[in-house]
């Protein structure tokens, strides 16, 4: 296979040169760990131009319209210069707030967008940490979110940040049942935790497709909490701008403002990547049975690729969400998550079971 | 000093400095952030010890669900922004002296048992070994305790939803027989 293209080859051949010219040891793995911090972020922020565009253009394209056309070509430049003047404005403090808490909230949020990247498989053997506890490791840390959340409502000392704040805090407390309960049907089929393996699982089809419909129903239902779970619209109501002027984050400005605004899309790369990894086989191809020609075509595109692409159609889909349907009243919200979803997922964890236990999958 | 007890030392300087902040912080709220920060700093130590699972646990439960819930019930009690007032100086003194006998007894404990240090032979704690251990009715195997903590958890929330549950409005001048 001298075509296939692997980003696992290149960050060999990268720790190869290292070694040879430092040596192995103490001194490499704190290299090697700066190295790879400093890339993850320089990616994320990225990324995070790549959505913020992303979003305008599709949000044009659902309304009719243009989008940002002004700046660079077809307006792709719109996001350095949102993100250049972001950075020129003053960061305000308030003054009848709780300082140190109002200046921690926006890092909290960062924080834990950044830790929860970790274990995603970006291709095969391309992963920054394949823990054996890759799921429950994501959404331990990703419910430290909320506390941030929390923590900038309250310090704002406003009442609309506050309002917003326990809003969302309510929200993201109840959506995380149904996100477990979704994964967990995935872990019971594929039998762990750890990414790699429930990948590797994959590779005779994905879980989508061989799982039959209760699969197809913890996908909906992921799909559907943890879009509530990131605060997009329509369950945006911890910053509904109508009622609440900006939610938990009205009184913040200049690059605290922007690195929620960060950590929101992040946020939304790395639900899309989770319903990639575990619902749609991560980095693996698309493979038809053992229709060996068309297979190995498919074996030509690089799985960064693949990943990149499925996370893509995700975003797209949550993106498209947020044009189509009206925004939930507070009572609706945590109606749908404990009246319906709650037990939708809780009876779906039963018959993922005894598929798995009569392996009734293909 | 190794890098490892380098590390070891600040976490646990960390910890245990934010739990004193939480004890003495003014603010209900800020008490609360500190213990966050405690909490944090001891999922840190597991996961320093290569107890992964545990360090999940201890986020999941403790930081994403009692942390969130005691920040919830600060934020629906009155004037969680303003300073407590000062304590008399005889519930410092008391309160002083039963963290110091906790601590003694701890400290007391930790030195009457005699620790052997194993370096090689430790508990690796891969997810699919505790699940196996946790549900095996052989020796070892703790599926009683797992059952009874499951049973505990039922009562617990069979109890939420009896104090939470809306009863139908009843017709004027009948009792309701709950």
């Amino acid at each position: 296979m001298f075509l296939q293209f692997s980003l696992s080859s290149l960050a060999r051949t990268f720790h190869e040169y290292l070694a040879s010219n430092i040596g192995e040891g103490f001194l490499l793995q704190v290299l090697e760990m700066v190295i790879m911090g400093l890339v993850l972020i320089v990616f994320l922020v990225l990324l995070c131009f790549f959505l913020g565009y992303m979003e305008r253009k599709v949000a044009a394209f659902m309304q009719v319209r243009l989008g940002p056309n002004r700046v660079g070509p077809k307006g792709s430049m719109q996001i350095v210069a949102d993100t250049i003047k972001l950075l020129l404005k003053e960061g305000l403090t308030p003054n009848s707030s709780d300082k140190f808490l109002f200046n921690l909230a926006p890092m909290i949020m960062v924080i834990t967008s950044f830790l929860v990247v970790a274990p995603l498989a970006f291709s095969s053997n391309f992963q920054i940490w394949d823990t054996s506890i890759g799921i429950l490791y994501v959404s331990s840390v990703s419910s430290m979110a909320v506390i941030g959340i929390l923590m900038a409502g309250w310090s704002s000392n406003n009442k609309y940040s506050l309002l917003g704040a326990m809003r969302s805090g309510a929200q993201i407390v109840s959506y995380e049942l149904s996100i477990g309960l979704s994964l967990i049907s995935i872990v019971i089929l594929s039998g762990s935790l750890q990414m790699s393996e429930i990948i590797q699982s994959q590779q005779n089809g994905w879980w989508l497709l061989k799982g039959h419909f209760p699969v197809w129903i913890s996908f909906v239902i992921f799909i559907i909490a943890s879009t509530a779970e990131i605060n997009r619209a329509p369950f945006d109501l911890a910053e509904a701008e109508q009622e609440l002027t900006a939610g938990f984050h009205t009184e913040y400005s200049g690059m605290k403002f922007a690195m929620f605004l960060l950590s929101e899309y992040i946020n939304l790369f790395v639900v899309s990547a989770i319903a990639a990894t575990v619902f749609l086989g991560g980095w693996m191809p698309f493979h038809i049975g053992n229709f060996a020609a068309f297979n190995q075509v498919m074996d030509y595109i690089p799985g960064f690729f693949w990943f990149m692409g499925k996370t893509m159609f995700i975003i797209f889909i949550i993106m498209w969400f947020r044009w189509t349907f009206p925004r939930l009243r507070v009572d609706q919200l945590l109606n749908l998550e404990w009246k319906y979803l709650l037990p939708i997922s809780m009876v779906n964890t039963i018959l993922v079971t005894i598929m798995a236990i009569y392996g009734l999958h293909f | 000093m190794e890098s490892q007890s380098v590390l070891f030392y600040l976490i646990s300087g960390l910890t245990a400095f934010s739990a004193l902040l939480a004890v003495t912080a003014s603010q209900l709220f800020r008490s609360a952030i500190y213990l966050l920060f405690s909490l944090i700093g001891i999922a840190a130590i597991y996961f320093m010890l290569d107890q992964d699972f545990i360090a999940a646990v201890q986020i999941i439960v403790y930081v994403g669900g009692i942390v969130v819930l005691i920040i919830f019930s600060i934020f629906l009690t009155q004037d969680s922004g303003v300073e407590m007032r000062k304590s008399e100086w005889w519930r410092i003194a008391a309160s002083g002296m039963a963290a110091l006998s906790g601590f003694l007894l701890t400290a007391l404990g930790l030195v009457e048992y005699n620790f052997v240090t194993q370096s090689d032979n430790l508990v690796t704690g891969g997810v699919k070994e505790l699940g196996r251990a946790l549900l095996s009715l052989n020796a070892g195997g703790y599926v009683l305790p797992f059952e009874m903590v499951g049973l505990l958890l039922l009562a617990a929330m069979i109890g939420c939803i009896v104090i939470a549950v809306k009863l139908k409005e009843l017709p004027e001048g009948k009792e309701n027989i709950q």
